[in-house]
This record gives structure tokens, sequence and C-alpha cells, in this order.
């Protein structure tokens, strides 16, 4: 059995024929191409395969992928590089692992700086982990491309 | 496997009721973990939930707020009316994985998925949550600190949706949600406990301490009582009646009746006058 499913990719129409035990994560990897969102724990822990589903940062490893039929999928891939700038900068990035998550929450955060009245960045990017940078150089990044180092920033964090 | 897909809540139950082990998908954060990709022989059927357009919305009316079958955690902290009126279910959905979790979690599946340690679970019994379920034989209203029966059991047959859930609107004088974890974000709650008090008494809601969410009737009473309690150990013995924790990977059985009796003591204090 598959399912015949639509959904806008990176801004482009897309339809397809799914597994219904198809992941998202793998879809985009393995049947788009789109490698840039990495797997890391496959269970929903590690934030590696973050992508915006209708604006918000989910796991892909955790959306099946007949659930965005009709829906917005952003990835890494549709980012402008440009943006990469402050976590070149801050050393926010060692191995790369994490890199493209960590990026997507980070520029989701960047897009809605009202969040930051109620969250600290660590908070918002506590679904994100990193066994190389220790956060400071993360959350600098983030603070940088806010253009408001400080609240919020390194060593204010909650999470 | 198979999945079946439906647009509409009267067609998604007709899925469930035609076969009568078909597990509903919402969020799929629980569901996904043990997702059957790596698996070779599954003969599962599951129906999506995640385009029932008509769960989504949350509702206010003058007596209560309704969230719907598929509000997520996100939904409800992006409310402000709800972190106004009922703090606890914001403070709750924020020490919710992170996020990715928050943005796709919901509060239905946090119901039925029925961890004794989940985090949504005892801020709605603390409200007096009624959990309403449909099936194409009508509709039934279970309150929440009803629901469950045993580990894993509760009221709801195989058939039925949780298509709403009613919180009361009361003025609430206390409350205060507390989860004790290994790391502040993204980890399972050894002890968690939610108190609330309003015109309609205290509530007192245990997590993780018993094979299911449960409240702690002897606790209430002492609180309704106002008897002294001089320091922690005093709670223990009504802790002991109300709940059984369990020694596991996270904890031990000493050390949960320990911490929730030390996080009470310190949370009433004030409120109690107690030395
Ligand atoms: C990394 C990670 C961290 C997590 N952290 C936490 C945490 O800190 N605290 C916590 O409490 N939980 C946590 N969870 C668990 C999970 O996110 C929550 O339990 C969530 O609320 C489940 O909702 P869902 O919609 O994703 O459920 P699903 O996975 O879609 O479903 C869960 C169960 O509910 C049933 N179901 C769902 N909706 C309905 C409905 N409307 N009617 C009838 N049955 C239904 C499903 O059949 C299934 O049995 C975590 C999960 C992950 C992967
Ligand atoms: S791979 Fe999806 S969260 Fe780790
Ligand atoms: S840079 Fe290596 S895991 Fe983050």
């Amino acid at each position: 059995m598959t399912l015949s499913i639509g959904f806008t990719l990176n801004g482009k129409a897309v339809s397809m024929e799914a597994d219904p035990a198809e992941r998202l994560l793998d879809t985009l990897r393995y049947r788009l191409g789109l490698t840039g969102t990495k797997e890391g724990c496959g269970e929903g822990e590690c934030g590696a395969c973050t992508v915006y589903l209708d604006g918000l940062p989910v796991n892909s490893c955790l959306v099946p992928t007949y659930q965005v039929r009709g829906a917005r999928v952003e990835t890494i891939e549709a980012l402008d590089p440009v943006q990469l700038g402050p976590f070149l900068e801050q050393g926010a990035t060692q191995c790369g692992a994490c890199t493209p998550g960590v990026v997507m929450t980070a520029l989701w955060i960047s897009a809605h700086p009202e969040l930051l009245e109620t969250h600290t960045v660590r908070e918002l990017m506590a679904g994100n982990l990193c066994r190389c940078t220790g956060y400071d150089g993360i959350v600098d990044a983030v603070a940088t491309t806010i253009g408001e180092v400080g609240e919020g920033g390194r060593g204010k964090g909650e999470a | 496997m198979r999945v079946l897909l439906a647009d509409r809540v009267p067609e998604a139950l007709g899925l469930l009721a035609g076969d009568g082990a078909a597990i509903p998908v919402a969020g799929g954060t629980d569901l996904l973990v043990h997702w059957p990709v790596r698996i070779d022989a599954h003969d599962r059927t599951y129906v999506d939930l995640s385009r029932l357009e008509d769960l989504k919305p949350l509702r206010w009316s003058d007596r209560e707020l309704v969230l719907g079958g598929l509000t997520t955690y996100w939904d409800v902290i992006q409310d402000e009316r709800i972190g106004r009126e009922f703090p606890l279910l914001v403070r709750a959905a924020r020490q919710v994985g992170a996020i990715q979790i928050q943005a796709r979690g919901t509060w239905a599946g946090n119901i039925v998925n029925a961890s004794p340690a989940a985090d949504g679970v005892p801020v709605l019994m603390a409200y007096d949550a009624v959990v309403v379920l449909e099936s194409g034989r009508g509709r039934e209203e279970v309150p929440l600190d009803h629901f469950y029966t045993g580990y894993k059991e509760m009221r709801r047959r195989a058939d039925q949706l949780v298509v709403a859930i009613r919180i009361p609107r009361r003025p609430y004088s206390y409350q205060v949600f507390e989860k004790v974890g290994s790391r502040r974000a993204q980890a399972i709650a050894k002890v968690g406990l939610a108190v609330t008090r309003s015109d309609a008494g205290w509530r007192v809601v245990a997590a993780s301490m018993a094979p299911t969410i449960r409240r702690c009737p002897m606790l209430e009473r002492l609180l309704e009582q106002r008897v002294q309690v001089a320091h922690p150990g005093d709670l223990v013995p009504a802790i002991t009646q109300d709940v059984s924790p369990i020694d596991d990977v996270r904890s031990t059985a000493e050390y949960r009746r320990r911490v929730m009796a030390r996080v009470l003591y310190d949370d009433l204090r004030e409120t109690c006058g107690w030395p």
C-alpha cells in the first residue's frame, strides 16, 4: 500500500507516492536528494533532523511523510548561506553534525524575536543537542542574528 | 502496515469502528519512536488524525476552556489568556521535550499514551479536566481523575477518539507544577507534582509515583483540614497511602517518596503557614 500525497517543499509543489511507514527525514534525504537534513538519534531527542512544518520547527524523524500532505515543508536547503555568517564567526560549529538542525531552530527564533519576551534562547534551543561546541557559541550566534547580545544570551539561559 | 487517512471526524470514527484494532495517530511523538520503519513484518492499521481541522481549535466559554482533540503544547504556550487563567498548562507544556516536540505533541496524545511520567496529564487533572470521547455510538465524558484504571489502562474503547478536553474556569488561590528530572529540558520526570486550590478544594496530583498519574486523597484531606506539618517527614505517611512508587532506571521508590515530601513541603510551607 502506498499513499498519494502532495505538499510544498521549499516553495515548490511536490507530489509523490509514499509508503505509510516512511519518515519525512528519509523522504527528504533519500528520495528527494535533500541531504542537508541530518539524522542523529532517530528518536526525537537531538534535533539534527529539524525542518519547518507549516512554519514551526519539528523533528523530521518523527513525522510520517503522509502527514505533510497539503502542508508547507522547509529545509536547510531553502536558506540563504549568508545567514550562516554568525555561526561561522562565533565558532558555533565544529564537526557540523548538529549544525543544520541548530541553524534551522536558530533562524526560526530570529524570525520570531517576540518569543524572547517569554523564552530564553537556551530554552528554545534545548531540542538541539551538540556534542562539540558547548552551546555558548551557538547561543551567541543566535543572539547576533537577532542583533542583541545580552538578554537571553550566554549564561542567562534556563535550559 | 496500513494507514487510513481521514479529513473529517465522522470519517475517522467510521474507520476506527471498521477495524477494531486500528490505532489513531496525532502528532506521532510517542508513536513514531516505536514506528515500524525498522520492522519487516507488521500488520497494524493506523488512522491518521492530523488533518481533522475540527479538532484543532481551542475554545473559551463563560464556564470553561475546551482544548481540541488535536490542540498541541505550542498552541497552549502561545495563548496569553491560558497563561493568565491556567498558568500550569503553559508551565507544563514548556517542560515537554523542546519546541520540536511542543509543536507536534498533543494533549489528547499525552492522555491516551498514558505514561505514568507524563507532564500534560498532571496539570489537566489538577484543574479537574474532563475527557470528551466520541465514537459512532455517541459522546461520553470521563473526568480525567477517573480515566485511568491501571498501568496504561483507561476508560477509552478502541473505537473512541478524544475529541475535546473540558477545563472548568475557576479562580485559583494556589497553583504549582513541579517536574523533578535529570536535566531541565527533554527529560522524563522522576517525580511530577501539580497542586491547585480553588473553591472546589485542594487538588494534589502526582506523576511517576504510581502505575498511573493520580490524585492524592490523603494529602488533599490533610491540606483541607489544615493539619500542621513541622517538617517534610510528616507528609510521608499520607504519601505512602496515596502512591506506590517503584525502583526503575530513573530512580528509586525511596528517593521518589522523599523528594515528593520535600518538594511539597517547600512549595506549601508559606501558603499553609508551616514552620
Ligand atoms: C524527544 C521526546 C521528548 C518527550 N518529552 C516529553 C515530556 O517531557 N513530557 C511528556 O509528558 N511527554 C514527552 N514526550 C512524549 C510525547 O511527546 C507526548 O506524550 C505527546 O503529548 C504525545 O502526543 P502526540 O500527539 O504526539 O501522540 P501520538 O504519538 O500521535 O499518540 C500517542 C497515543 O495517543 C493516541 N491518541 C493520540 N491522539 C488521540 C485522540 N485524539 N484520541 C484517541 N487516541 C489518541 C495514539 O493512538 C497513541 O496511543 C516526549 C517525546 C519525545 C519523542
Ligand atoms: S534524528 Fe530526529 S531528533 Fe535526532
Ligand atoms: S558541532 Fe559537532 S555536534 Fe555540534
